[in-house]
């Protein structure tokens, strides 16, 4: 069910925006595959088992794409996943992503420590942080042609409400998705945008560990 | 001079899968990029050394984040090319002073000999605006299955005062190539051309 065709793997190191250069630059990443569409053309009402294959491919392009940034786990900020569903495919193929691609790169980050705690939902006695990736991970996602650009939004791992890491990232692969194909994007990035200044919660002030605030 | 740098990217590009026959090894293309300022933004100036000197900085350093991303030894890289975007303020000889005069022997060294010409593309454009880097064999311009291109493209840049400057560096040709011409073993690679 599942054929890879081809890998896009994009990291960017941000220096500066005009304003003051920051010690450490941002480093933002994505990896996109483009993969048949097994239900391209017609109509399948079941769909679900598609989700299931995706799970190890989530978590292979997961750590695929922290290696190509190059950073340990620990500096990874905040997170975001996209899909992209060629012509003869539906919007409802792209939303298949939603739970390997989450998954994915919550298993990457997830738990630090006792993974058991983790799942149980038990806290750090001190902070009451259980582990990393408590955020949702946003998404976008849309149906197009070969070279369709997709803005992939990126929000922090642990607080979806911090309010310095709210960003997006462009993911396009040129020729890709073909009327039959799908392409599925992952994206991590170390940090706040460069610049930030415009207030809100900050990632230093995360008190609730729900995943919000 | 050395290049004020705003923004490094860089692209690996692989196909495993190409009309349903599995490209094995898969072929692979790796992009980088960077966005610096053009110290000539704006004005007529004649000499343009600092371009210059920041075509020869970023050669190597362009053409050592491609090597790397490809994880291969120089030897193994097949193919390269360059291209540059120069923003609304700047001219188009400023792309030429960049990639011409300099940038060629520290990205033949990141690739270990280059006898063949580094294939080039430049444009005047905005943000986002895309350019088709042109590809070609390292060691003969000749061969037919290494002529590809590959698309690079900066959503926030060139501003008017920026230039991007693109660098391609692949370890393979096309994924299926059978149009003939010159062989990958047929090359032997002293005058550039076969």
């Amino acid at each position: 069910m599942i054929e890879i065709r081809r890998t896009l793997t994009q990291v960017e190191d941000i220096l500066h925006e005009f304003g003051p250069v920051p010690g450490r630059p941002q480093r933002r990443g994505t990896i996109a595959i483009v993969l048949t569409n097994p239900f391209a053309g017609r109509y399948v009402e079941d769909i679900v088992p598609m989700m299931d294959a995706l799970t190890p491919v989530g978590i292979d392009m997961a750590q695929r794409l922290r290696q190509a940034m190059d950073v340990p786990v620990e500096r990874i900020e905040s997170y975001g996943k996209g899909a992209i569903v060629g012509s003869a495919g539906e919007i409802e193929h792209g939303a298949l992503w939603h739970v390997p691609g989450g998954y994915a790169m919550r298993e990457l980050l997830g738990w630090k420590g006792d993974r058991v705690a983790y799942a149980k939902g038990q806290g750090d006695p001190k902070t009451g942080q259980q582990g990393n990736a408590l955020a949702i991970v946003p998404a976008t996602k849309k149906v197009g042609g070969p070279g369709t650009m997709l803005d992939v939004p990126l929000t922090h791992i642990n607080a979806a409400y911090v309010r310095s890491h709210f960003d997006a990232i462009e993911v396009k692969v040129p020729g890709a998705p073909a009327a039959d194909e799908l392409v599925f994007i992952l994206a991590m990035s170390t940090g706040a945008r460069i610049h930030q200044r415009v207030g809100g919660l900050k990632a230093a002030d995360i008190a609730l560990w729900n995943g919000l605030r | 001079m050395t290049a004020r740098i705003r923004k490094l990217i860089v692209q690996v590009d692989e196909t495993r899968i190409e009309m349903g026959r599995a490209i094995d090894p898969p072929t692979r293309r790796a992009l980088a990029m960077a966005v610096i300022d053009n110290p000539y933004a704006g004005r007529y100036v004649e000499n343009l050394d600092e371009l210059i000197a920041i075509g020869e900085e970023l050669g190597g350093l362009l053409g050592d984040k491609c090597v790397a991303a490809l994880g291969i030894a120089p030897s193994e890289a097949e193919s390269y090319g360059k291209a540059a975007i120069v923003g609304e303020a700047g001219e188009l000889e400023h792309a030429a002073a960049i990639l011409h005069p300099k940038l060629g022997a520290p990205l033949r060294k990141a690739v270990e000999k280059g006898a063949a010409l580094v294939p080039s593309a430049k444009k005047r454009g905005g943000l986002g605006t895309a350019i088709d880097v042109p590809l070609g064999h390292k060691d003969a311009a000749f061969v037919r299955s290494h002529f590809d291109a590959m698309e690079a493209r900066v959503s926030d840049a060139p501003r008017a005062n920026e230039i991007v400057v693109a660098v391609v560096v692949t370890d393979s040709g096309r994924p299926s190539p059978r149009i003939g011409g010159l062989q990958v073993h047929e090359v032997v690679g002293e005058d550039g051309l076969r």
